[in-house]
């Protein structure tokens, strides 16, 4: 039995003349019959589902509709069409920064948001030192909100908000607050509590953060859902559709075009990772000043050209390497078929390019 | 609804406290404004009206204060939850709150400020000798305007979601509104015929209620009662309407 489930959730907006106009030009364009409104959908049939303990990841570009769909869920907006349905409470971290009131104290700031959050005044005098202390700022408990830094704000805002013990965890970029010896305290905090059996949402520009945390993930863009599957073949198709350049770029249109970017990216990455580690294997110099994207652009391009069967035969041995990681031999087949492969690639291309392989260096 | 009203018992006071918090921030005088700015009001009106009609009305004093005391009450409470929504927006859209709590907490913060100044109106009552033999009824009329100012913040805010010329527009109508409840001149200088026409404003009938249990010592009569009845459910019918159609639309606007 699922705890989380969205089917076709479609969320429209309504922009347009609705917005800007008052109430004369309102009565104006409505006698004229000029009244526009635009829609926009934000989300367009988007299905889910997450069982206990699933953790799922929302990764996509700026306008996705990511956190248009975390509302839909958390119950703030009425989905237009379709349906979501929860089990159990649900706790979101949403953009902590903002509803806080910048003329009360911190002190007040603090309980306001708890009782906002659904906690009880008991749990707040019990739990308001912890607080305070987790997000550092003892000092600062009588100093009105609009004084401090915006990092103390995020912190306190996360402090706050971690306190959950809901079933449903959702996150919206919060693990990026603070410092580094915050974010790391804070990443910590989370991970206990996904580790209790939570059911969490993660939305994320980081995909890395995905991959670690998640075991699911949906991959939204312009609103329209693009996949859903296991978290490291979507995040590996997403990575690939971000770095790749327009002419090579594209969306999955079916699970087995997913399955066939992201396993060409797990390519890419291996052999990306294989030049930097062992640059004398290769018959040209590699540059370590190449920046991410242009050396995952170039190696994607020697892998385009590889046969269907020779990049299965490559996965299979990254597979093979990883379910026996450690020492590799220089001289075992799986390098030789490695630099068929480049051989391959060299033919064709002008631009000097090639890999070799092996090692533990998979798709993370 | 008693279980709502569990869950939510913790949030709306400490909206409460925020907003009451918030009215006095970095005021030197703080609360004793509440006060104070009702007692201005009724200084400067009985200063300007006292000469006129001090004649045709004996305790002219609390003949001013029932009607500013009523009539602050309204315009805080309904200009306030005007801007409920709007303020809080940054709030409901990122938690999932009813909405409508910013509205009740709103009310009481200014029931409360009203609870004050009706604290200093019986003491003026006091000082004019006045019978409290009927105070206890005013209960009535005290409980209903907090529902009927809460329903008109209600089509208020709704509107002001969608149109902000409401404020403007809202303004203009709270000064013709103080001008006829009869709040700082007799009925009587109108002539009779039209008395009756004072009846329609809702706020004029709270005035009345209020000065009929001080002035007169006496209990109005049911159609009054049932008078007040009808404009509360009237405008709670209206908000309560609004608030259905509309509740999941004001994110959009905001």
């Amino acid at each position: 039995m699922s705890v989380l489930e969205c089917n076709n959730v479609s969320i429209r907006y309504k922009t347009g003349d609705l917005k800007q106009i008052g109430l004369k030009d309102y009565v104006l364009k409505k006698i004229t019959r000029n009244y526009h409104v635009t829609e926009f959908w934000a989300d367009r049939d988007v299905s889910f589902s997450l069982e206990k303990g699933d953790m799922l990841g929302i990764v996509g570009t700026n306008g996705a509709g990511k956190s248009t769909l975390l509302k839909a869920v958390t119950g703030i907006m009425v989905p237009t069409k379709g349906t979501v349905r929860v089990e159990g409470n649900i706790a979101a971290l949403l953009e902590l920064g903002s509803g806080f009131d910048p003329e009360l104290t911190v002190r007040e700031n603090t309980y306001l948001r708890g009782a906002l959050l659904g906690y009880t005044r008991e749990f707040m005098d019990q739990k308001y030192d912890e607080i305070i202390g987790f997000a550092e700022l003892e000092k600062f408990q009588d100093y009105m909100f609009k004084q401090l830094s915006s990092g103390m704000k995020s912190r306190l805002a996360f402090s706050i908000a971690c306190l959950v013990e809901p079933d449903i965890l959702i996150l919206d970029e919060v693990l990026s607050v603070g410092d580094e010896a915050f974010k790391e305290k804070s990443s910590r905090r989370i991970k206990g509590i996904l580790a209790n059996g939570v059911t969490g949402i993660l939305v994320s520009h980081s995909v890395q953060q995905v991959r670690d945390l998640c075991n699911k993930c949906l991959w939204l863009d312009h609103g329209n859902q693009i996949a859903f599957g296991p978290a490291n073949t979507v995040c590996n198709a997403y990575s690939a559709f971000l770095f790749l350049d327009k002419a090579h770029k594209r969306l999955p249109k079916n699970e087995d075009e997913l399955n066939d970017i992201s396993n060409r990216f797990r390519l890419v990455r291996y052999i990306g990772g294989r030049e930097r580690s062992h640059p004398e294997e290769f018959d040209y110099t590699v540059d370590f000043e190449e920046s991410e994207p242009a050396r995952i652009q170039r190696i994607w391009r020697i892998v385009d050209r590889l046969s269907p069967a020779e990049r299965q035969d490559m996965l299979d041995e990254i597979d093979g390497v990883n379910k026996l990681p450690a020492e590799i031999d220089e001289n075992d087949p799986a390098n030789i078929k490695a630099s068929v492969a480049i051989e391959v690639a060299q033919e064709e291309a002008e631009e000097s390019s090639a890999p070799k392989k092996n090692e533990n260096q998979p798709e993370g | 609804m008693l279980k709502k009203y569990e869950k939510y018992k913790f949030l709306f006071s400490e909206l409460v406290k925020r907003d009451f918090k918030k009215k006095y921030k970095r005021t030197i005088l703080g609360m004793i404004w509440s006060v104070l700015s009702p007692l201005l009001n009724v200084l400067v009106l009985w200063l300007i009206f006292s000469t006129l009609y001090k004649k045709d009305q004996p305790h002219f004093v609390i003949y001013l204060f029932s009607g500013t005391l009523v009539m602050s009450f309204y315009s805080e409470c309904t200009n306030g939850c005007m801007r409920a929504l709007t303020s809080n927006a940054g709030i409901f859209s990122k938690i999932n709150v009813p909405k409508i709590l910013f509205l009740f907490s709103k009310s009481v913060q200014t029931l409360i400020n009203f609870g004050l100044t009706l604290i200093i109106y019986f003491v003026f009552c006091l000082f004019q000798h006045l019978s409290f033999k009927y105070a206890i009824v005013l209960i009535y009329p005290i409980i209903m305007m907090l529902i009927f100012n809460m329903s008109v913040g209600m089509i208020l805010s709704a509107l002001f979601v969608f149109f902000r010329d409401i404020e403007y527009l809202y303004s203009i109508f709270m000064l013709f509104l103080n001008y006829l409840s009869a709040i700082f001149y007799p009925v009587t200088i109108v002539p009779e015929r039209y008395q009756k026409l004072f009846y329609i404003n809702p706020v004029y009938v709270f005035i009345k209620f209020f000065r009929m249990i001080m002035l007169d010592t006496q209990i109005p009569g049911w159609q009054i009662w049932a008078l007040i009845a009808f404009d509360t459910a009237f405008f709670l019918t209206i908000g309560c309407l609004m608030y259905k159609k509309y509740d999941h639309e004001f994110l959009y606007y905001l």
